[in-house]
């Protein structure tokens, strides 16, 4: 069989680990660790699921303005952020809430974010994870630059492991269209630079099916640009790890970049605004449901037999009580002042924002008898003041 | 003290640029071995090496958004936008990356990167080739923008925008690239964002940037035949606005006109009319009034001789200024 453009429509999957939670083998991938590491990343997979779901419920609440779910991609985010090397950067989209998690980013930053206390408040140059971009596909040609950087300081293929540095790109399928994304994957073929494309297939853009983005698998679409591609168990932390173990490698030994497809499944909506029961239909959630990236692992382990119920538990209890911890922290948060919001537009301020923050302030002051709450100060009475 | 073209000019400035932090880099569509379209970037590729002299693809929004990439490495790029008309495919990254990262990262991440975008008619150019984009950039909170008159200004400015810390879009007046001055190196430059009087005068005050400043002056020589004396201001700085100079003018004179080729509809003459009107209120005279293109596309080029403001243009708005 072939598809449109005459290639087989063999799709191949590197499966390290089934839905089932049976290792299984793969060619050219494989996954040397221990159980221990194993059991780690499903201690970050389901701290990540438990974050993830209190900051939904904090939406509901009026809490967060919004939040996008990572709920059903915990694998593909855990597996590739616990590959990252020290010296690694990261350029995320809005929903790597996982990644965040390997990089050592505060979760409540992505809260605040979220909550509209600020636009990203983690430092991304110490946490080597930069931060969230929401336009669609825009810190692909980001990361790319920032890897012909990498390349240019000498920090590629010297061969000291401690040295040699790659950059990861994060987008979704639906950001696959975007001319931004296609540039990136120009630029870092043309100047070879070393960079992980990390592309999560959740199937969905909002409403909008893989299919309306591509005719042919994504991780295709890599050789088109001159670099390989890969398609992996999104839901297989072990089959993820192992796949961007390698592409990393590839890259920091300047190699240039790759590709790499996660197919997994957005098993929420696509943020807490959406309501994905007018396009899509409950099966196609109970068959992504029985490959959830954390049972199977939970599956796995149980089958080890190491005492594993009590570890289970104490991971559950470990994420309960993060989780509630990060929501009183989450309303404990203080909102932002207009007030400071004059000083970061430029690193030299100009004479127009000075005018306009002095005034602003003796604005505030005039109300002689009424201290200004909060939120007035939060929300200026009118726009531009001359 | 050499004699030197704009175009000359700028690649001087950029060559010192260069010359003085490793971490500058050059990046855009024909800049290494051919120079560039106006041979801005020429012999830069040859004497600098082709990691800091980047070719790049066809893509504008990649150059840019590559450049930010890099920015945040710790580099210093120079994007150059081959021409006005090209750089709309890039104007996300610009509007919506470049210009927010510092704010957005609370002041913790800097953007340092200079956007070099040849800019506006008068060189019988197919379509597209010819336009006036500032008022986009000046209009985004985030950017500072600028644009050189002359060769002096072009040497100094293009390496005053590279070391800046914000990003800035720097316009280049394409029609006024082999226009020749003296470039002494020993006579101090203004600050970037300085607006300076490059003719004094005191009965009207012509306000103007790029490639309309060489138009005011010539419109003031010849007022000056009829015993009128027009003031030029050339802005250089479009964002910010140094309102001081020009209000320092307006006062004097009482009266102000804008001159720029892009159409007058909510361009930089609307918003120096708003602030003068604002801060010169009780030294006005008359109206401020604006000379522009008009508000139609930029027209086949037979016709841009008509399109374009010139010096019959400025003097019949001196005119109706002097007649309230």
């Amino acid at each position: 069989m072939s598809d449109a453009s005459g290639a087989s429509t063999e799709v191949e999957l590197v499966q390290l680990l089934t839905p089932e939670g049976v290792r299984i083998d793969h060619p050219q991938y494989s996954f040397g660790g221990g159980d221990d590491q194993i059991r780690a990343w499903y201690r970050d997979m389901v701290i990540t699921r438990r974050i993830d779901t209190e900051a939904t419920a904090l939406q509901r609440q009026g809490e967060l303005g919004l939040w996008a779910s990572c709920l059903g991609q915990e694998a593909a985010q855990i597996g590739s952020g616990r590959a990252l090397g020290k010296q690694d950067f990261v350029f995320p989209t809005y929903r790597e809430h996982g990644v965040a998690w390997c990089r050592g980013v505060d979760p409540i930053h992505l809260l605040a974010f979220y909550r509209g206390v600020d636009l990203g408040g983690w430092d991304s140059v110490a946490t080597r994870f930069h931060l969230y971009t929401i336009v669609i596909g825009a810190q692909a040609l980001h990361a790319t630059g920032y890897a012909m950087g990498v390349e240019r300081d000498g920090l590629v293929g010297t061969g000291d492991p401690d040295r040699d540095a790659a950059v990861v790109g994060y987008f979704g399928d639906g950001a696959t269209s975007q001319g931004d994304v296609n540039e990136a994957f120009i630029f870092a073929s043309s100047y070879n630079a070393p960079i992980v494309f990390f592309c999560q297939n959740n199937q969905w853009a909002i409403s909008e099916p893989i299919e309306r983005q591509s005719r042919i698998p994504l991780y295709r679409r890599a050789s088109g640009f001159g670099f390989p591609g890969v398609r992996v168990d999104g839901n297989d932390v072990l089959a993820v790890y192992a796949v961007t173990t390698a592409a990393l490698e590839r890259a920091r030994s300047g190699n240039g970049p790759s590709f790499i497809e996660a197919y997994t499944y957005r098993m929420g909506a696509h943020t807490t605004s959406d309501d994905p029961t007018k396009y899509r239909l409950a099966d196609e959630l109970e068959h992504w449901r029985l490959k959830d990236p954390i049972e199977r692992v939970r599956a796995y382990l149980s089958r080890t037999g190491r005492n594993d119920e009590s570890f289970f538990a104490g991971v559950d209890s470990e994420a309960a009580e993060y989780a509630s911890d990060l929501r009183a922290r989450c309303l404990a948060l203080p909102d932002p002042h207009m007030l400071d919001m004059f000083d970061h537009v430029y690193v030299e301020q100009t004479p127009l924002l000075a005018t306009e923050k002095s005034r602003y302030a003796d604005y505030l002051e005039s109300f002689e008898d009424v201290e200004p709450t909060e939120a007035q100060q939060a929300q200026p009475a009118y726009g531009g003041v001359h | 003290m050499p004699v030197l073209t704009m175009a000359k000019a700028l690649n001087a400035g950029l060559r010192r640029a260069l010359e003085a932090d490793p971490k500058v880099v050059i990046a855009g569509e024909d800049v290494g071995k051919l120079g560039g379209v106006f041979r801005v970037t020429e012999g830069l590729q040859k004497d600098f090496g082709d990691h800091r002299v980047i070719d790049s693809p066809l893509a504008e929004s990649g150059i840019v958004g590559t450049a930010v990439g890099m920015a945040l490495r710790g580099y210093r790029p120079v994007c150059e936008i081959q021409f006005d008309g090209f750089v709309y495919p890039a104007f996300d990254q610009i509007v919506s990356q470049v210009a927010r990262l510092h704010f957005r990262s609370a002041g913790r991440l800097t953007v340092p990167m200079v956007i070099r975008v040849p800019f506006g008619g008068g060189i019988g150019a197919v379509e597209h080739h010819s336009e006036s984009p500032e008022a986009y950039f000046a209009h985004t909170v985030g950017l500072k923008v600028v644009s050189c008159s002359n060769p002096v200004d072009a040497y100094w400015m293009i390496q005053q925008a590279v070391a800046s810390d914000d990003p800035i879009v720097f316009f280049e007046p394409k029609r006024r690239y082999h226009e020749k001055a003296e470039v002494d190196e020993a006579v101090s430059p203004l600050p970037l964002h300085a607006a300076r009087v490059v003719r004094p005068g005191a009965d009207l005050t012509l306000l103007a940037y790029g490639p309309m400043v060489r138009t005011c002056l010539d419109a003031a020589e010849a007022a000056a035949q009829e015993g009128r004396e027009l003031e030029v201001v050339d802005l250089r700085s479009l964002s910010p606005l140094d309102m001081a100079v020009v209000a320092d003018s307006v006062q004097k004179t009482g009266r102000a006109i804008t001159v720029h080729e892009a159409p007058v509809n909510l361009a930089l003459g609307a918003e120096l009319a708003a602030r003068i009107t604002e801060e010169c209120f009780y030294s006005l005279e008359a109206p401020v009034l604006r000379v522009g293109g008009f508000d139609t596309p930029y027209p086949p080029s037979r016709v841009e001789e008509e399109y374009l403001p010139d010096l019959d243009r400025v003097l019949d708005m001196v005119d109706r200024s002097l007649a309230y």
